[in-house]
């Protein structure tokens, strides 16, 4: 048997990649994939990103200046959509393409051609979610979360494109998560026991493990939705014995689950990043591996947080405010471990380690407002004001966002063979870092004195800091553009990167000459 | 031990037909949804585009990874993937299931209790007075003429009925084939090919008997009993769960077939390795355990 296999293999490694379009189309490689992930995912931020400028520019005044109504909540809602999942699931997917297989030491992921249909779904998947803004009704309306009835009974036509898109969204998840769970099961090198596996991988098994337990109950959601508008269906709908708030329900049992998924694999980048630059071992490892899975295994538990004014039994708002809470102990235990890790560290501030640190201490502010929205009685005074966005715009944005752009500058080295400008690098850094605290810093304010969430026009005492706030994002959508720059130049040249790259990197895909071979690891390595 | 290497495969159209297969699906399938009573609209024309699209890719792909396990390209090793891919594609569609059973209870224990005007959210029952909550529920809050309402329901007629109660043969049907498959299985692991074929066959006969009698079933819905899915809440549930447990009858039933007529025709399957197979059948198992949770909760409790 061994006999044939060489026979068909002896050619298939040692080569470069395919010429052409058709390397991208037809490619089952692990790298090409990922980056096809990273390019995609970028798209989709600017073109979500520019939608939240036109969001922007709407709020910087009072009054109606830009837009009709009608169009600002179908930008709402598109944002919301495309960021969440076209621009940060995607990038962390192709993190996982890029690093997972080089980390745990495989020489691909496990099911390579399932990889490539799990990316090229998405560019049609986003197809047609964005064509309904041209269809007749103009684009869905209804905010991200899509509650019935705005979304069934008083949606546009474009709903059912809609809902297939969120279909086959879905379906690459699925397929990509159990892809990463696959590799990291079966592909792991000889000696890397789990608990020697690198956090960043640690992650993404939980967050692959959350990702297809939650993403079939929304594609139950949506289709329960499409019954409703078209077949005449009652789930969402009391007055044939349903209930609008069931929806609610289902769609935040997958909702929380789903916001852990866009901020575990940000846990796992931070704490490579936070240790390379230290010159340290990470401080408590195993626990930070029991926090992540503590905080999977308690995002099922939670969702109705999202939901306290609705009216639910007094029960229920007690179980579901102490269970959110007990989430802030695991995320404590890694926050304290983080900055444990850097005590007494040599650290030295290049930019993946100052969007780390930005991550941390900025992640952590969200968190906290997240702690003030969990009290009950308390959140019946935040509900659905600017607070809210601004505790999840904290936790999304510096926190999820700025562990992609730490990630992207930390790899990006591995990646192309060549390092970033560092003086570029940190320009980016804190032109975001101001750019994003100016944007959201005051909606915590303009929320707490009232301001309600989804609407283009407001009173006009919420003047001043909507201007401030739309500066700051005019200021931090700009900077994203140098971003832009400064990976395309890296990509195109720069100084040559050594296969360790930085001082205290630890793993192995530093082992690994930079840029990485097309393929690494056709022979496991051995893990000591 | 000696490392069989791990087999990566070369560069592949599939998964760009499938895409895009899965791209002419949803347009054709909103399109047509869309377009429901306009005689003029191509959008079905689009999905059918979809499914032979989406069809031939699939017959393509899995061909092509057939011929590398029989051409020996794949170690154990990418053998476990695929036990352990299939593994978490089962877990998803049981989360699948989970959001529509969810529903069911939510609306049994919650929803419409709460609309009777029970318990500590029964002040809904000020909308719609006169409602009365029970299940299966036969009325809707709300009279209007969007309701269709049922005579009839489809929970247990009690003892003297059983016999004439289809939901209890699909049951004996369903629990019994999937008791063939297992023997198949078995007959396949001595090496009895014949066996394996006959008791695969009389698997795949039974899945067609299930569907069969769940189309008696839902004809006698809405031929006889009034119960459609404008009943309200117990004929959205009812059809929900049982037309998507159908639904995965149907797909399972295709996939024991497939493997069928792969070991009738070419003589596919060796006693120690025959994956294929075995998915098909823990896919079987899956749906028949899906069907006992619906016996239960949909049509006995």
């Amino acid at each position: 048997m061994s006999a044939v296999i060489e026979s068909h293999n002896h050619d298939d490694h040692h080569h470069g990649p395919a010429k052409g379009l058709t390397r991208w189309l037809y490619t089952t490689n692990h790298k090409d994939i990922g980056t096809l992930y990273l390019w995609f995912s970028f798209a989709m931020f600017l073109i979500g990103g520019a939608m939240a400028m036109v969001i922007r520019a709407e709020l910087f005044q009072p009054g109606m200046q830009i837009v009709e109504p009608e169009f600002y909540n179908q930008m709402l809602t598109l944002h919301g959509l495309i960021m969440v999942f076209g621009a940060v699931m995607p990038a962390f997917v192709g993190l996982a393409n890029w690093l997972v297989p080089m980390m745990v030491g495989a020489p691909d992921m496990a099911l390579p051609r399932m990889n490539n249909l799990s990316f090229w779904i998405l560019p049609f998947a986003f197809f047609v979610l964005l064509s309904s803004l041209f269809m007749e009704g103009g684009a869905p309306n209804f905010g991200w979360t899509f509650y019935a009835p705005l979304s069934t009974t008083y949606a546009p036509p474009s709903v059912t494109f809609f809902i297939f898109s969120v279909h086959i969204m879905g379906a690459s998840s699925i397929m990509g998560s159990i892809n990463v769970i696959v590799t990291i099961m079966n592909m792991r090198a000889p000696g890397m026991t789990l608990m020697k596996m690198p956090l960043f991988v640690w992650s993404w098994l939980i967050t692959a493990y959350l990702l297809i337990a939650v993403m079939p109950v929304l594609a139950g959601a949506v289709t329960m939705m499409l019954m409703d508008i078209h077949f005449g269906t009652s789930f969402f709908n009391a007055a044939g014995g349903g209930d609008p708030v069931l929806f609610q329900h289902i769609f935040w049992f997958f909702g929380h689950p789903e916001v852990y998924i866009m901020i575990l694999p940000a846990f796992g980048i931070a704490s490579h990043i936070i240790e390379t630059f230290s010159r340290k071992q990470l401080f408590g490892y195993a626990s930070m591996v029991w926090a992540m899975a503590s905080i999977a295994i308690l995002s099922f538990v939670v969702w109705a947080h999202h939901m306290f004014t609705v009216g639910l039994p007094l029960a229920a708002e007690l179980f579901f405010m102490w269970a959110t809470m007990l989430i802030a102990v695991p995320t404590g235990v890694k926050v304290f471990n983080w900055v444990t890790t850097m005590f007494k560290g040599s650290i030295t501030y290049e930019t993946p380690m100052l969007f780390a640190i930005a991550f941390v201490v900025l992640f952590t502010i969200g968190g906290f407002s997240g702690l003030m929205l969990a009290i009950t009685p308390a959140d019946f005074q935040y509900h659905d004001t600017y607070f809210v966005v601004a505790h999840f715009h904290y936790v999304l944005v510096p926190g999820s966002i700025f562990s992609i752009m730490a990630a992207v500058y930390y790899w990006i080295p591995k990646w192309t063979g060549n390092m970033y400008d560092e003086r570029l690098g940190k320009l980016h850094f804190w032109l975001s870092f101001i750019g994003v605290n100016v944007t959201f810093f005051p909606q915590h304010w303009i929320g707490l004195a009232g301001m309600p969430r989804r609407i283009p026009d407001y009173a006009l005492q919420f003047a001043d800091w909507n201007m401030i706030s739309s500066v700051g994002a005019f200021l931090f959508g700009a900077s994203q553009i140098l971003f832009l720059f400064i990976v395309v130049k890296t990509v195109m040249g720069g100084k040559k990167a050594t296969p360790e790259v930085w001082e205290g990197s630890r793993g192995l895909e530093w082992t690994v000459e930079s840029p990485a071979p097309y393929h690494t690891f056709t022979t496991p390595p051995k893990v000591n | 031990m000696s490392y069989q290497k791990y087999y990566v495969p070369e560069q592949s159209k599939f998964p760009i037909y499938a895409a895009t297969a899965l791209f002419l699906l949803v347009m054709g399938a909103a399109g047509t949804i869309n377009d429901l009573g306009k005689p003029d609209s191509i959008s079905v024309y689009i999905l059918y585009s979809g499914f032979a699209v989406f069809a031939a890719t699939l017959y393509f792909w899995f061909r092509t990874v057939i011929r590398e396990h029989i051409a020996g390209l794949d170690s154990v090793q990418l053998q476990k993937s695929f036990v352990f891919g299939m593994g978490w594609f089962i877990f998803s569609e049981v989360m699948f299931f989970a959001a529509f059973f969810g529903a069911l209870f939510y609306v049994r224990n919650f929803s419409v209790p709460w609309l009777g005007g029970d318990g500590e959210k029964g002040l809904a029952n000020m909308l719609w007075e006169g409602f009365e909550a029970s299940w299966p529920v036969m009325s809707t809050p709300d009279a209007g003429s969007a309701y269709v309402l049922a005579d009839k329901n489809m929970s247990w007629p009690g003892w003297g009925n059983a016999l004439k109660w289809l939901p209890l043969w699909n049951t004996i049907v369903l629990l019994s084939s999937s008791v063939t498959v297992h023997f198949a299985h078995l007959a396949l692991k001595n090496d009895n090919k014949k066996s394996f074929n006959t008791w695969l066959g009389v698997t795949v006969t039974l899945a067609l008997i299930f569907v069969g009698l769940q189309a008696a079933e839902y004809y006698e819905a809405y031929a006889h009993y009034g119960l459609t899915l404008n009943s309200g809440i117990y004929g959205s549930t009812f059809f929900m769960l049982t037309g998507f447990h159908g639904f995965h009858v149907m797909m399972g039933g295709f996939m024991l077939a497939v493997m069928l007529a792969r070991s009738v025709l070419y003589n596919h399957f060796d006693p120690h390795s025959h994956f294929g197979f075995e998915a098909a059948s823990w896919y079987w198992h899956f749906v028949d355990v899906v069907w006992v949770m619906l016996f239960l909760f949909v049509y006995i409790l």
